[in-house]
């Protein structure tokens, strides 16, 4: 079952299209891996795919839901890590976990079971009990890998989850979703600089650039198409070697174009 | 556990949590009802209007909870930028209870800034005169924290970041606080004046808690509560709507 649908997805800013007419499928229990170079439309993808923002165009089906008329059930169905922190600062790391739960309307008893099992998982069951502004970047990142998975969503959004963390946390983290994977069927969408993790977890592979994408396949596809050794080689073939414009956001992106190109 | 509750308990646990904010909002009202209060007492007396705390204690009592419930409906925006408001709006609940859960909880912690403004200004000096009317004095605080901290967070709703925040504060905030008769009577004022004060929905806040607590509306207690009910009704639903609206 395809879990994942987009059909012409396309993503405007103005005149500035940032994701263009892209259509793709994720299969149920796959991971897939979402890869370009900055700006490329990964994070613009991603929100339009969690009901975060209103496609300019296309089709979009999750589980079989529309995220447009059908928001709830497309909510339910999965979770998410950002890219960037998403916590309560001033709230404990129990009581953001507790908060994730009523959001998600999870019974008391499963509440409590899960929120201990996950935060026993990520190794921070000791310091439960903490605001969570006194946890380092690591610490934080491995409590909403905890809190993403506490619904058990039939898919895992992470935009790249692994940002700033150490090899052991990586390695560990990746051990976890990929254990729910095999054992849950659970999907997973994940975006990602780091080539080697992508290299590694994906079932399959696509590559993103300028809104489009550009090639689309399991690894050894690609490293056939492009004739390269690793995804990293056959990466830096398929979106050149240029360094790309690093931008906050797609709006930021617009109004540097309209400074630019507009009103002259 | 409901949705409501859950981002109720979150605003009272973040007061409760950051004390330095909390002492931090007394400063200024205990401020002006020192230099004020004491300030202009004599000549206040001089000029036949009796006991100037007495007036001002209720004025100050609303501006605590204006300014309280402003900067709680604008948390909206750090939220944002802390990026916690993903984490809301991603989940699989209805925007208005969220809406309502915020606004509520925002609401109640102003309200419990205000009641410390009150205890403090009886503290000072201030002597309720008819305590059969506390109940309405509190309706009266309640209905302005859940007006403004509506209104806060429509507004910060639109808004991207912090730094049209000294904005809000200087054309907003402080210009309702200061023409609403928070701190002088409102007899005889020139036409153009009375016009402005009577557009300001505070007017009619700092009258009722006036009216209740020492018997000297202005305005009329019923009309007072009936102008600001409907208000909250409205910037409620207008602040909900444009919460439902949000892209992040």
């Amino acid at each position: 079952m395809e879990l994942i649908k987009t059909e012409n997805l396309t993503k405007k800013f103005g005149k500035f299209v940032a994701v263009d007419s892209i259509s793709f499928s994720v299969n149920e229990g796959e991971i897939f891996a979402f890869l370009g170079p900055n700006g490329a439309g990964k994070t613009t993808t991603i929100r339009m795919l969690t009901t975060l923002l209103h496609p300019s165009g296309g089709k979009i089906k999750i589980n079989g839901f529309n995220p447009l008329t059908e928001k709830d059930k497309v909510r339910h169905s999965f979770g998410i890590v950002f890219q960037d922190p998403s916590l309560d600062d001033e709230l404990t790391a129990y009581e953001n976990m507790e908060f994730h739960a009523v959001l998600y309307s999870l019974g008391k008893k499963i509440r409590k079971k899960r929120i201990e099992e996950l935060l026993k998982f990520v190794e921070l069951w000791e310091r439960k009990n903490e605001q969570v502004k006194h946890f380092s970047g690591g610490m934080k990142r491995r409590l909403e890998i905890a809190r993403g998975l506490l619904h058990h969503p039939k898919i895992l959004f992470l935009d790249e989850p692994t940002l700033g963390l150490d090899p052991q946390t990586r390695n560990h983290m990746w051990q976890y979703v990929l254990k729910l994977n095999k054992s849950e069927g659970m999907t997973v969408f994940l975006t990602t600089h780091y080539l080697e993790e992508a290299e590694k977890v994906a079932d399959r592979i696509a590559i993103i650039d300028n809104g489009k994408i550009v090639k689309l396949g399991t690894l050894q596809e690609l490293k056939k198409a492009t004739k390269t050794k690793s995804l990293e080689e056959a990466f830096l073939k398929i979106t050149g070697r240029d360094i790309r414009e690093e931008k906050a956001s797609a709006k930021d992106n617009l109004r540097i174009r309209g400074k630019v190109f507009g009103r002259r | 556990m409901g949705i409501i509750y859950i981002m109720w308990l979150r605003q009272l646990k973040r007061y409760w949590r950051s004390k330095s904010r909390m002492m931090g909002a007394l400063g200024m009202p205990i401020l002006f009802l020192i230099a004020l209060g004491f300030g202009f007492g004599a000549i206040y007396q001089k000029a036949g209007g009796g006991n100037y705390l007495e007036f001002l204690a209720p004025g100050i009592i609303a501006m605590s909870i204006l300014f309280t419930s402003m900067l709680n409906g604008t948390e909206v925006i750090w939220d944002r930028q802390f990026g916690f408001l993903k984490e809301t709006l991603v989940a699989p609940v209805s925007r208005i209870k969220i809406m309502i859960g915020r606004t509520l909880g925002g609401a109640t912690v102003a309200f419990l800034q205000g009641i410390l403004i009150f205890l403090i200004s009886i503290i000072l000096g201030f002597r309720v005169t008819n305590f059969s009317c506390i109940p309405l004095t509190l309706l009266f605080m309640f209905l302005i924290a859940v007006l403004f901290t509506a209104l806060g967070t429509a507004i910060a709703s639109k808004m991207e970041d912090m730094h049209a925040f000294p904005l809000i504060m200087n054309f907003l905030i402080m210009p309702l606080f200061f023409l609403s008769g928070a701190l002088f009577p409102l007899d005889n004022l020139p036409k153009f004046m009375e016009v402005i004060v009577k557009i300001n929905p505070l007017s009619y806040g700092v009258d009722g808690i006036r009216g209740a607590l020492t018997n000297a509306s202005h305005l009329g207690l019923f009309f007072d509560f009936i102008v600001l009910f409907v208000l909250t009704l409205i910037v409620s639903l207008i602040g909900s709507y444009l919460f439902s609206k949000i892209e992040v």
